[in-house]
């Protein structure tokens, strides 16, 4: 993942940073998997690898396949970057083992939520009790932030429509310009 | 077994991955993510052996329907350059 990344920071050519990125999508939803986020990984699969995808190449084929070369400095971004990746390194270091039956998380709640939640919520699915009550005004938040962007992606596509059809960009030049490289 | 089988696919991964990074034309590129896919609904199928939890052969499944679509989707867009509508003058952008 690591090496990906890099690749996806250095190299100039957008078209292999976005079939890069799809890679680094399926890499992040093996890792998901292995942690047993089976849904997260779905949903990283299809929309990383899938979707996004999908879209970089729409945009692509309005714009340029080369990425300019920036003149400004690189040294207060990188910077913090680095920064920031150390504190959180940082954080993770006394952090409980994967899994660890005396892991905080799993001490308190879990129990709680095994024993108690199907008197409390009278849901014989735990699951769904956690997302639908305890968790309830989370995943009216998150329902309000997706019909939120849902609308606004529709507004922006529904005014572009007609005006700013993708030009028939000739594919063979493409190509011919990619071996030349 | 299954720990020299999942070697030798992070391996292949490993691999594809250079060439995907160094590939001279798009079409290795495409191939390289396809075959990226791949591997790692290989590697999840292996590692529910690995770890027996057999169930994890269905989400791999899911991952090959996945990527399958993804890649006939990816070679629609170079050859069309778009998904939705046919072409004004030819009538094979809905194949």
């Amino acid at each position: 993942m690591a090496c990906t990344a890099f690749a996806i920071i250095r190299l100039r050519n957008l078209f292999s940073v976005v079939i890069l990125s799809g890679i680094f999508s399926l890499l992040a939803a093996s890792l998901y998997v292995l942690l047993t986020a089976v849904d997260v990984a779905f949903t990283e699969a299809s929309v990383g690898a899938g979707i996004s995808t999908l879209l970089m190449l729409a945009t692509l084929a309005i714009t340029s396949e080369y990425e300019k070369k920036s003149e400004r400095s690189t040294l207060l971004p990188k910077s913090i970057v680095i920064v920031t990746g150390a504190v959180l390194i940082y954080g993770t270091l006394d952090m409980p083992l994967y899994g660890a039956a005396d892991a905080p998380a799993n001490l308190h709640l879990i129990q709680r939520f095994i024993e108690e939640s199907g008197k409390e919520i009278g849901i014989p699915n735990i699951v769904t009790s956690i997302l639908a009550s305890y968790r309830g005004y989370d995943t009216l938040g998150e329902t309000v932030v997706i019909f939120t962007a849902a609308i606004g992606v529709l507004v922006l596509l529904g005014h572009g429509r007609n005006r700013w059809r993708p030009g028939k960009q000739p594919k063979i030049a493409r190509d011919e310009q990619e071996e030349e490289v | 077994m299954f720990i020299a089988a999942s070697a030798a696919i992070i391996v292949a991964m490993a691999l594809t991955l250079i060439r995907a990074i160094l590939g001279p034309t798009i079409y290795d590129r495409i191939l390289a993510v396809n075959l990226f896919g791949t591997k790692a609904l290989l590697l999840i199928a292996i590692m529910g052996f690995l770890t027996e939890r057999p169930e994890f052969l269905d989400i791999a499944l899911v991952y090959a329907l996945i990527n399958f679509i993804a890649t006939i989707a990816i070679m629609k867009f170079f050859r069309f350059s778009h998904l939705g509508h046919p072409h004004e003058e030819d009538n094979l952008g809905d194949l």
